[in-house]
């Protein structure tokens, strides 16, 4: 018994915190070009302090936070009425509706980003169609824009916010809103005052699955967004890969850990406490 | 006579090829206590679930207060319902829940709570207004459900098994609390059971249901001890059935026989053996098998604590029941 719950912890800790005091290690360290790993460990604060005093980073975090934010509403206006429709669907529909929300999955996930690229290209089949049908007879390219960013990001993230809605709204007791109508709630007030209500666990946990990924993300930015939109993950690549400057990525990395996971950590704890005190 | 509150002219509701609700003709008068009984799948459900708004009719029609319900949506008819899980909303307290309904008419912050407290009041939860559902017993959350109901101050408040989720002891407090409250509010109560003790000993009037229709409509004590049929019959209570000269069938209640150790001196008599006794208490049931095959069923009241004779199994004895002590059934 008390193996099989350590085994977790022991996986957590050699995969998890091992690495992650690693990066920590790296993050304090000074850049060595010259010596290979290009790290001279010590204590150093100076790539924190880099962070927050360049407006290069704070920038790239800030439009990080934005993307995420906007493509986070947008899968969520998308995704609820999607999850509702499958919840309500007849029981014998649904592993089929469900099947292809996950569909996607089945093929890699970079090989679809890059579809998106023929999609949107200033040549794509969007710009031909716009062409061919006289909307635009001279279309702006999608592709390198932010526009194309917050496309790529909401396709791809959609499955993870309509599967937690679904499981909620599933799980709502169709009887209450039969209740509800019954005091006189029009279908409308019965969704904002039962349904919605009922559901925003599913929501808290379909926005977390969707923000949390979509701020760090790197191959969308990088593949669909142009250089102008600098997003988080993409600056970390750049520090590690182009100027080889493995403290300041270890650094950014670690920020954006306690970042995000601070806030979200927070949220999380006080959800669990209404919820106790709901019960 | 003044207008019936309920009027259900031929109303009938398939489900593919079932026919759930078929053609059923029924009234209901202001002020009743109207108990729908039947077994499970005879249409008692549905019935109350038309009325309501939930299901529509194939055809027919239903007028509630003069009023034709044809396409009037479940929030537009002046009725409220009391749930069989009671259908609580679990993210509210039960101020919340009791105040659901005024809230979407629209009535003013003051007069809610006053109405509200008042409502609680009368179903004895004033002290758990702040509770949650999930907080409360089974008998407190019915409480909850049925204040959350008259709140609205309905016309006709409809009870799908309101009894049902709660245990026995419970069960019979309750029954005559509703009892009360219907008299007292001057409401009209139309109420689904599967329970014909509980319909007989709360409703005015009650309707027996056996697939998709309505077989006879009368007070529990004309249907009791005056059923139409031989299902109607058998359904309540326990009957006898006997063949009747004329070819026709007569019902005899158990507790309409006497039963003793010599011929009894009555118009009617059989003699047999005891072959089962059922003790019940307030009384005892004993089946009889008759020389000629047949077994009937006798009951004898304990009105004695330790009574004089008692019979034993396989003892032989008599059966004896009067000229009027059946009911000449019509089918």
């Amino acid at each position: 018994m008390k193996a099989v719950i350590a085994l977790p912890f022991l996986w957590l800790g050699v995969f998890f915190l091992l690495p992650f005091a690693l990066v920590l290690a790296i993050a304090l360290g000074i850049n060595a070009p010259d010596s290979v790993p290009p790290v001279e460990l010590g204590f150093s604060l100076k790539n924190f302090v880099l962070l927050f005093t360049d407006d290069l980073y704070l920038a790239a975090w800030l439009t990080s936070l934005r993307i995420a934010a906007t493509s986070t509403a947008v899968t969520l206006l998308l995704g609820y009425p999607m999850a509702y429709a499958i919840a309500r669907a007849a029981p014998e529909c649904r592993p089929l509706l469900l099947m292809l929300v996950v569909l996607p999955f089945w093929t890699s996930f970079l090989i679809r980003v890059y579809a998106w690229m023929g999609l949107l290209d200033e040549n794509g089949l969007l710009n031909q169609f716009l062409r061919w049908s006289g909307i635009a007879a001279d279309p702006a390219p999608i592709l390198g824009t932010e526009w194309a960013i917050l496309l790529g990001i909401v396709y791809a993230y959609l499955p993870f916010m309509v599967l937690p809605l679904y499981a909620t709204l599933e799980k709502l007791d169709a009887g209450l809103l039969e209740a509800a109508a019954d005091l006189g709630a029009r279908p409308i007030t019965a969704f904002l005052t039962i349904t919605l209500p009922l559901s925003l666990p599913g929501i808290v946990a379909g926005c977390l699955l969707v923000f949390i990924p979509a701020v760090g993300e790197f191959v969308i930015p990088d593949l669909l967004g142009g250089t102008e939109t600098l997003m988080i993950g993409k600056v970390l690549w750049d520090e590690f890969f182009t100027n080889a400057d493995w403290p300041l990525a270890s650094a950014i990395a670690i920020c954006l850990l306690v970042l995000l996971v601070g806030p979200i950590a927070l949220f999380q704890r006080q959800q669990a406490r209404s919820l106790e005190r709901r019960s | 006579m003044s207008e019936p509150i309920i009027r259900i002219e031929g109303l009938t509701k398939r489900f593919g090829a079932v026919s759930a609700v078929d053609k059923v003709d029924l009234e209901v008068a202001r002020g009743e206590l109207f108990a729908l009984l039947g077994g499970s799948g005879c249409g008692k459900t549905t019935l109350l679930r038309l009325l309501a708004g939930f299901e529509t009719p194939d055809s027919g029609r239903l007028l509630i207060d003069g009023h034709d319900m044809t396409g009037v949506p479940p929030h537009l008819r002046p009725i409220n319902m009391m749930f069989q899980s009671y259908s609580l909303f679990p993210h509210m307290t039960v101020a919340e829940n009791v105040g659901y309904g005024l809230r979407r008419e629209g009535v003013a912050k003051t007069e809610t709570a006053t109405r509200v407290a008042q409502a609680l009041e009368q179903v004895k939860l004033s002290d758990f207004a702040t509770r949650r559902p999930a907080q409360l017993s089974g008998g407190q959350r019915q409480r909850v459900a049925l204040a959350r109901a008259l709140v609205k101050r309905p016309k006709l408040l409809l009870l799908d098994e309101p009894l049902a989720a709660l245990d026995r002891k419970l069960r019979e407090g309750t029954r005559f609390e509703l009892v009360r409250l219907q008299a007292e509010l001057g409401l009209t109560f139309v109420m689904v059971t599967h329970d014909q003790e509980e319909a007989m000993s709360m409703a005015s009037r009650m309707a027996v249901m056996e697939a998709g229709r309505v077989v006879q409509v009368g007070s529990p004590h004309e249907v009791y001890e005056r059923p139409t049929s031989r299902f109607v019959a058998d359904f309540i209570g326990i009957a006898n059935i006997l063949a009747a000269p004329d070819g026709r069938w007569l019902a005899l209640r158990p507790e309409k026989i006497v039963l003793s150790a010599a011929p009894p001196d009555t118009a009617h008599t059989a003699a047999g053996r005891i072959v089962d006794i059922a003790y019940e208490g307030g009384r005892s049931l004993y089946r009889v098998a008759l020389d000629d095959g047949h077994v009937m069923t006798a009951a004898t009241a304990n009105v004695a604590r330790i009574p004089d004779i008692s019979f034993r199994r396989g003892e032989s004895v008599w059966l004896g029941w009067a000229e009027d002590a059946g009911h000449l059934l019509d089918e």
